[in-house]
This record gives structure tokens, C-alpha cells and sequence, in this order.
């Protein structure tokens, strides 16, 4: 076909509104946002979460998250006593809707907000065979979707549950810490609804963050410290129950 | 508001509690083809290598057979992999931008280098002097095929073969550890995901290893006898009965090695054992302690080791072998299967168990995993015809030559 004048009069204006939709996608610039000024993770209360499910409902609104997969969800323990056996836990529907009431009398129960922990030695980015998900520069774990394989090997490499496959865009999918928001100055839609403070994003480089003075005066753990991923989302009051 | 459609559906196939991303599986039956069509891949050069390098007369007449045999599956292995990618037409990016951290980044080149630098080199080197006979004795298309296979290469004097042997034996001498390589590296993919216990084990590149040399032991017998019998040839005794003894000894070694993973895994019962043992005693007996173990490894190990101990007729030792070499790679299999899918049935959280759904007709199905595990078979025929891979001695079975007779 032959590129006639009339022809690129067309195209021209078509190609602009593809380009809308090509670049639909990719984050706004942030130009005062110094990647290397920021180490991020986050704080958990357990003692604070009440089990609402705002913040599993906030994620997937702002995310665009699937159906039945989660970047973020909350689990509900209930301890009886001592033991394996005396041990409950549920998350219906990721705890997006709340949780239902509970007999009286049943021990103690408490809920525990999970995400990904964008590990500082994480083992999803370790195996991915293209380097399409990666630990920016500012400590958060990423996926690019334009590049991941699909191939499901960091799915299998986190220990904690938190990665899935998108089923539209066949690849990887996790929480991105909001990464569009906190480049912005802004905090992640969960920290944002949560209505007690129990999520609280952190910025461990920033010596001003309020996370350092927690960290000094409470006792914090990490998920499954054993395995040393360099977990960044510290817990206040895990019961030694929570897998 | 109720829990969504899919979480219903998703809440019928679990027990216990699962991380709510994990009630799905990722790695399908696909997954678990990869590392047997390898396997026999690496067991089957293993084989070949006996003769070439360990001076193993008496296996000759598979030779040939068991380094085509390798050929066909290991062009086959990828198939599964790339059907499951999500992103299938993004797989070449793992050879052009590899991530150095990455186990499976890295098993794209040692694939590679097994299949160009040494499988493919020895076969033509091995081949050459019949492939330039070939070339000359055809006409038309065949003769073009022969030639480009040739490569140009159309001189078979004494001192041109005695070249191509040497370099065949230093291939193969290299090979050896190659495919060692290749298989210890399908094992590690597994072995070194720490967050997976069931998978998390030094042993495992070893385990992969041993059950990958047996299951291509196995595999060259059971198609050196059905295909002489096809062929209407005698088959040769003194061969299948060193690969028989050569298939006990290395099944020996790789039951030990299991065994010890096992028993290492009761003693030392660490925090995933009691969800790990449930497992085994419910949804995985069947696939694990019947048919893997029992079924899979027992059994032919003890009819391999009854034709040690007793002195049998040759049609007696063929059956056994026949049985013993089928439960073999069923049981190898059904390894593959629970390393695999049994992997991903328990929670991560040790505290639930889910399903897995096998589709029929689907991408990841069924269907799909049998004309895969076909596809090798046909390859082959292909490549038998193309080279035939039989000795120029073999004798065609008479009713004056008695088929139960060893071939000198």
C-alpha cells in the first residue's frame, strides 16, 4: 500500500489516540521524588485491626485486582489453648466483606492483616528468569507486567502466599506498596481507609517517620523470621500462632 | 454482601485454611512432564555413554538407539514449558536478558549447550559415515536431505572416521557431566525454594539425578525390545540383561536416596512435618506410597533382583524386564507427580490442604500431557527411519533361529 497524502491525514490523528491508550498505563512522573531518599515498609498492629475489611476493599478498588485474588488480605485467628489443634483460622472472601460473628467463649481471637512484605533479600525476585519483578531502589517489590513471563516460579518462591496470576494480563501480580501514591507523597489506599491505624506505611530511611520511635518502644516481629527474606512489614502484638 | 462467585467455587475444592492466593494451583501436569521427558533424556545419554566411554560391549546394540531416543525427548521438554508460560511469545526474552539469580534463567543455557554442543555433535559425528553412505545411495529429495545433514562434511576415509571417534568420545566425555547437569539442575529448581519444604532439600538435584538415570535406563530397554520384536529381530540377551543389571543397580541407589530423604524428614520433624505427613497419608498415598513406592519402586526392584539371584529362561527374563521396566517409569512418573503437584497441595501456612483439578481438553489438560508424552515417540520413529540406529548384525527371527538365543 502506498502512503498517500489523504491517507496520513487519517492516520495521523488515529495514531494520537492510540498513543492515549498505550501510555494509559505507565505512572506518572513524580520529579521531586528521589528513589534513594526512601527505604519502605510498613507497621501492623494486630492489636489495632478489628477485622473490617476496608482496607482489602480499598486495594481492590485502587488496583484493579481480580475477582477472588488478593494483594492484600486479613486473616482471622482464633487460639483455644496451646497446640496445633486448638488453632482456627479463616479469611472468607480475603476478609474483603468482615468476618462472621464468632460463638462467645471461643479464646482468643485476633485478626492479622497480611501483604506482600517487599523483603529486602526477597526469594520471588531471586528466581524470576528475566528479572521482571525487582526490589526498586527505594526497597519496594515490583512486577513489570510488560516483561514477566508468566512463568509462575516467584509465585512458588513466596513464602507468604501474597503473589498470584493475573488471569487478563497472564502475569505475576502482587502489592506494589501503592507504589503511585507513595512517589507522590501520598500513602497506600489501605493505610489510607484503615479506620483504627493499624496499617501503617513506613519509610525506614526517613528519621523523622514516626515507625522509628515504635520500633524502640514495642515489641515487633516478622512473619516467619526463620526463613531471613528481610521482611519490612513489622508486626505489634503477633501471637506466636500466626503462620 | 457474600463472598464472591469465584471464592465459592474456590472454597468447594480445600480444607483447613489456605493463604487465599494459594487455592490454586500454578504448576499443572505440564509441569510435571518437564522433568520426566528430561529425565529420560539424561538417563538415556547415561546409557549410551556406558558403552562409548565405560567400554560397556555388551550394550552396543542400544547405542545408537538410546542417543536418538534422547534426542527426540529433549527436543520435546520445552514443549510443556512453553505451553504454560502465560506469556509464551516473551520465552526468548529468558535467553536474551537472563536474570543471573535465577535457576531456571540459567537451565536455558545448559539446555542449550546439552542439546547443540553435545547431543546433536555426537549423534553427527556418530552418524556421519552413514549419512554420506546414504547420500550416495539416494536420489531426489532424500539425497538433499542427506547432504544438508552432511553438512559438507563427505569425507569417510579411515583417518576422517578415526577423527570423528575421537571427538565423539571427548564429547561424550563431556557429556556425561553435562547431562548430570541437566538433570541435577531440574532438581535444584525445585530443591532450592525455601519456602517450600516438600521441595526444599540438597538432596533433591541428587534424588532427580538418580530416579532421571533410571527412568532412561528403563525407557531404551522397554524400546530396544519393542522395537526388535517389531522389526522381527532377535533380541539380543546379553544386552537387555546388562541394562537390566545396570537398571537395578542404579534403582538401588536412587531408592536409598529417597529413602534417606524420607526417613531424614520423620527423624528430624521439623515445623512442616505433621501438615507434610498428613498430606502423604491422605491425599497423596495413592499417587505416593502405591503407586511411587510401592508399585513403582518395590516391586520392580525386587523382580530386578530376582533375576540376579535365580537363573531364568530368556523368555522369563524378558517378561520381567518388560513388567519391571514399565512399573519403572510409572513410578518415576508418579514421582515426578508428587514432587510436583504434591507440592502445592498443602498451605504454606501448614494449615490446610487444596485440590487439584486436571482439565481434559484444555491448554494445561490432559489431552495436552499425552500427545506430549507421545510427540517424543514420534520424533523418534522419525529419527529411526531417517538414521536407522541398528546394528548391521542383528538376525531376523526364523523358525530355524530360536529368538530366546543371545546374538554374538
Amino acid at each position: 500500500m502506498s502512503l498517500t497524502r489523504r491517507t496520513l491525514l487519517v492516520l495521523l490523528p488515529v495514531a494520537a489516540i492510540a498513543w492515549e491508550y498505550v501510555m494509559a498505563d505507565t505512572p506518572e512522573s513524580s520529579p521531586n521524588y528521589k528513589t534513594t531518599d526512601h527505604w519502605w515498609g510498613m507497621l501492623l498492629d494486630i492489636t489495632k485491626c478489628i477485622g473490617c475489611g476496608s482496607c482489602v476493599r480499598a486495594c481492590q478498588l485502587e488496583n484493579r485486582v481480580p475477582d477472588g485474588y488478593y494483594r492484600t488480605w486479613v486473616e482471622r485467628y482464633v487460639v483455644q489453648d496451646w497446640g496445633f489443634e486448638n488453632l482456627r483460622v479463616d479469611s472468607p472472601d480475603g476478609g474483603k466483606n468482615g468476618f462472621p460473628a464468632l460463638a462467645a467463649s471461643v479464646g482468643k481471637s485476633f485478626f492479622v492483616p497480611k501483604l506482600c512484605n517487599h523483603c529486602a533479600d526477597s526469594p520471588c525476585t531471586q528466581v524470576c528468569p528475566v528479572g521482571a519483578t525487582f526490589i526498586s531502589p527505594d526497597g519496594v517489590v515490583l512486577v513489570d507486567k510488560k516483561y514477566c513471563l508468566g512463568c509462575r516460579y516467584c509465585i512458588q518462591a513466596c513464602p507468604y502466599g501474597c503473589r498470584f496470576l493475573n488471569p487478563e494480563t497472564k502475569t505475576a501480580e502482587k502489592c506494589s506498596l501503592c507504589y503511585h501514591r507513595i512517589t507522590k507523597g501520598l500513602t497506600t489506599a489501605c493505610c489510607e481507609v484503615c479506620p483504627t491505624g493499624a496499617r501503617q506505611l513506613a519509610d525506614l530511611k526517613d528519621p523523622a517517620d514516626p515507625v522509628h520511635e515504635f520500633l524502640k518502644t514495642h515489641s515487633v516481629q516478622v512473619l516467619k523470621p526463620h526463613l531471613a527474606t528481610g521482611s519490612k512489614t513489622f508486626y505489634n502484638g503477633l501471637d506466636g500462632s500466626v503462620r | 454482601m457474600g463472598p464472591s462467585g469465584r471464592q465459592v467455587f474456590l472454597n468447594m475444592h480445600f480444607d483447613g485454611f489456605m493463604y487465599p492466593n494459594e487455592i490454586e494451583l500454578q504448576w499443572s501436569v505440564l509441569i510435571v512432564l518437564y522433568p520426566f521427558l528430561t529425565g529420560l533424556v539424561a538417563g538415556a545419554f547415561i546409557l549410551a555413554s556406558l558403552e562409548r566411554v565405560f567400554l560397556v560391549e555388551a550394550v552396543k546394540p542400544t547405542y545408537r538407539l538410546a542417543l536418538l531416543t534422547a534426542l527426540a525427548f529433549l527436543v520435546v521438554a520445552p514443549l510443556p514449558l512453553q505451553l504454560h508460560l502465560g506469556h509464551p511469545e516473551r520465552s526468548l526474552e529468558m535467553y536474551l536478558t537472563p536474570h543471573r539469580s535465577s535457576a531456571m534463567a540459567m537451565f536455558g543455557f545448559v539446555y542449550l549447550w546439552y542439546l547443540m554442543a553435545v547431543l546433536v555433535m555426537e549423534i553427527w559425528l556418530d552418524y556421519r559415515r552413514d549419512i554420506v553412505l546414504m547420500m550416495q545411495s539416494s536420489r531426489g529429495l532424500k539425497k538433499w536431505l542427506y547432504r544438508a545433514m552432511s553438512l559438507g562434511a563427505t569425507n569417510i576415509s579411515e583417518g576422517a572416521l578415526r577423527v570423528d571417534s575421537r571427538a565423539g568420545w571427548v564429547i561424550t566425555l563431556i557429556g556425561i557431566p553435562s547431562a548430570f547437569l541437566l538433570h541435577g539442575y531440574v532438581g535444584f529448581i525445585f530443591g532450592s525454594v525455601k519456602a517450600n519444604p516438600w521441595w526444599s532439600t540438597p538432596l533433591m538435584p541428587v534424588v532427580f539425578l538418580f530416579s532421571a538415570i533410571v527412568s532412561g535406563i528403563a525407557a531404551v530397554m522397554l524400546l530396544y525390545m519393542v522395537l526388535t520384536a517389531i522389526r522381527s529381530r532377535v533380541i539380543d540377551m546379553r544386552c537387555v540383561d546388562t541394562i537390566a543389571r545396570y537398571l537395578f543397580y542404579t534403582f538401588l541407589i536412587d531408592f536409598s536416596l529417597e529413602m534417606l530423604d524420607l526417613i531424614h524428614r520423620i527423624y528430624e520433624a521439623d515445623e512442616s512435618f505433621r501438615s507434610l505427613d498428613f498430606m502423604v497419608h491422605s491425599r497423596l498415598y495413592v499417587s505416593q506410597v502405591v503407586i511411587q513406592i510401592a508399585a513403582g519402586t518395590v516391586v520392580p526392584i525386587v523382580l530386578l533382583a530376582f533375576t540376579q539371584v535365580f537363573s531364568l529362561n530368556p523368555r522369563a527374563r524378558k517378561s520381567i524386564y518388560t513388567l519391571a521396566g514399565s512399573l519403572t517409569l510409572i513410578g518415576i512418573f508418579a514421582m515426578r507427580w508428587n514432587v510436583v503437584i504434591g507440592g502445592q497441595l498443602f498451605s504454606k501456612s501448614f494449615l490446610g490442604y487444596t485440590t487439584y483439578k486436571m482439565g481434559f481438553v484444555a491448554r494445561e489438560g490432559l489431552l495436552t500431557a499425552i500427545v506430549l508424552t507421545l510427540l517424543p515417540l514420534v520424533i523418534l520413529w522419525v529419527l529411526v527411519k531417517m538414521l536407522p540406529p541398528w546394528p548391521d548384525k542383528d538376525i531376523l527371527v526364523t523358525s530355524t533361529s530360536s529368538p530366546e538365543q543371545p546374538v554374538g
